[in-house]
């Protein structure tokens, strides 16, 4: 079976120097280093684990910055056999409406069983792109899975969704769209083996003319000011017995007016 | 005449309506009384009846769309498409709908049928010749702020941003057909599985008490759900006692769980490690208890106890009952 991973690579949260450039209110790529999106390695792991158990393989699809390919071949060295990366310099600062339809057009050239999406990013982290993909593409949409299940005879897939309740089984024709949670399971670290092969695997790099269908529309939204949000006021230290650390506590709790 | 602004609402699993739909309708109330605009709620659902009603206590009027296919299907292409359709009738120039799980998908799909602009996770928008929205980027380290190019598009509000008022009148509902069969395609639900160990929505919570490798294991989750019962809470978690398999996803705060905004934080054994605090820095108040004294989250708690957990926990549930008499 074949399947199709969306990847996005996004600042390292743990590195705190995401800022945004104040000319044009975009990601200042150069001041910290990007990963592999966290929600994204969960969708990963999931695919390579159902072509391990069904056969098969696993292609990355990213849109991203002309950098990306040093981040995608993190994403090759845990498994993947291939990548294909869309990069155009008029794709800097694009918004949802774009995003939805060049990952669209791209994947209308692709095959693919299942295509799987992180749950959101760790950046914007809208969780919108998913959604608006498989409504291009008229694709079955199967979000916030805990389980996926294929159907290879029935070409049919079930996915457990989680619900405020419990869990939703979904059942839907492939080829269909899942939206990947962390409850699918821990992402493996690239072995040796898996970064020395990623280096030869094949990532190809497409520019926005390349890609039919696929164009860099008048962006529907714009950035007016990017601010760091009020520092919080100065740590209140307690040391001391555990009783009178407690009514510390709720007596500013009380204060508060929590309590 | 200048188009009105939408509330999608959100239906809950038992077809009530969801309580960030009335932080979203309250929202879009105080935006369209700056722009003169009318605000007018929708909901798509087999039997949309009662979650209408609901929301007209808090928006003028209230299209209430019956479509039978969401009760056996899953809903979000549904109500996206529906909304899609009614939207090109309608003419509304912005819809405002939750940044959780159904509002993003739904945004989603709606944007993808109309072409509209999306600004997301939304923690106030105000109206200066169009919405102008503050969003929290990159975890909570800062706050962008953007408006739509043209006049139109769609906006997802987090939850907890906004405090749900009624309005001063109740609104009225309408019945509004669709007529067109479905065109993309509808995914069944087969099953609904309740789970044994659901537990209060998280990202609603008004207070968290949270756990983190510091409770040691399942068990030790016990104090944090007495004290969470005390406090009128929900229960929270880190990454690590999540995939240690000690309390379910669906509670998990941080980078790939919940974001949330609570007005009391109160972590327990827990480090504050960026993926953790990404997911819950803009709480109001947050208060920790841990034994490190150098633990991260002490530079950013209001109130820090350096202490065991299991200590303090407990003196603080007995000093709450003290005081409760």
């Amino acid at each position: 079976m074949r399947i199709v991973v969306l990847v996005k690579p996004v600042p390292d949260t743990a590195s705190s120097g995401e800022r945004l450039r104040p000319d044009d209110w975009r990601l200042d790529r150069a001041a910290v280093p990007a990963v592999v999106n966290a929600n994204d390695e969960y969708a990963l792991e999931a695919a390579l684990k159902l072509t391990e158990a069904h056969g098969g393989e696993v292609v990355l699809l990213s849109m991203a910055p002309p950098s990306a390919p040093e981040t995608m071949r993190k994403a090759l060295a845990m498994g993947a056999a291939s990548g294909m990366l869309v990069t155009d310099p008029a794709l800097g600062g694009a918004d949802v409406p774009t995003t939805v339809g060049v990952l669209s057009a791209a994947l209308r050239d692709m095959e693919y069983d299942l295509l799987l999406a992180g749950a959101d990013t760790s950046d914007g982290g809208g969780g919108v792109v998913p959604a608006g993909v498989a409504a291009q593409l008229g694709l079955p949409y199967l979000s916030y899975a805990a389980k996926i299940e294929p159907d290879e005879a029935a070409r049919t897939v079930r996915v457990r969704r989680i619900s405020p309740t419990g869990f939703d089984v979904l059942e839907a024709p492939m080829p269909a769209l899942v939206v990947c949670t962390q409850a699918l399971g821990e992402p493996r670290y690239p072995s040796l083996k898996g970064i020395m092969s990623a280096r030869g695997k094949e990532l190809t790099t497409k520019a926005l003319g390349d890609v039919a269908g696929a164009e860099a529309g008048a962006p529907t939204t714009a950035v007016l000011a990017a601010t760091a949000p009020p520092p919080r006021a100065a740590t209140r230290v307690i040391r001391g017995p555990a009783d009178e650390a407690a009514r510390e506590v709720v007596a500013f709790l009380v204060e508060r007016r929590i309590v | 005449m200048p188009g009105p602004i939408w509330v999608h609402g959100e239906l809950t699993p038992d077809g009530s309506l969801a309580k960030i739909s009335t932080e979203v309708a309250t929202l879009a109330r105080d935006v369209g009384a700056t722009s003169k605009r009318d605000v007018v709620g929708v909901i798509v659902g087999s039997d949309p009846k009662g979650a209408a009603t609901e929301l007209a206590r808090y928006v003028p009027r209230v299209l209430a769309i019956t479509e039978p296919a969401t009760a056996d299907h899953a809903a979000a292409t549904i109500v996206g498409e529906r909304l899609a359709e009614l939207i090109e009738r309608e003419q509304p120039d912005y819809v405002f709908t939750g940044a959780g799980p159904e509002g993003r998908d739904v945004a989603g799909v709606v944007g993808a049928l109309t072409g509209w602009g999306v600004l997301v996770n939304a923690i106030a928008v105000r109206w200066e010749d169009g919405p102008v929205v503050d969003m929290s980027v990159f975890g909570g380290k800062l706050t962008t702020t953007s408006r739509f190019a043209g006049e139109r598009g769609i906006v997802t509000v987090r939850p907890n941003v906004v405090t749900a008022e009624p309005a001063s009148a109740t609104g009225k509902v309408e019945a509004a057909a669709v007529s067109g069969a479905l065109k993309l395609p509808l995914v069944k639900v087969v099953d609904r599985i309740a789970a044994d160990d659901v537990a209060a929505p998280i990202e609603e919570a008004r207070i968290i008490v949270s756990g983190g490798r510091g409770v040691g294991g399942p068990d030790g989750f016990g104090v944090v759900q007495e004290l969470a019962a005390a406090l009128g809470g929900a229960v929270g978690a880190t990454r690590a006692a999540v995939d240690a398999g000690w309390i379910p996803y669906a509670q998990q705060i941080g980078q790939t769980g919940k974001i949330v905004k609570p007005a009391l934080y109160l972590a327990l054994g827990i480090s504050g490690a960026i993926q953790h605090k990404v997911g819950m820095q803009t709480a109001d108040t947050i208060v920790a208890v841990n034994r490190d004294p150098d633990a991260p989250i002490a530079e950013f708690a209001d109130l820090f106890v350096v202490g065991d957990l299991f200590e303090v926990a407990p003196a603080i549930l007995a000093e709450l009952r003290a005081r409760a008499g």
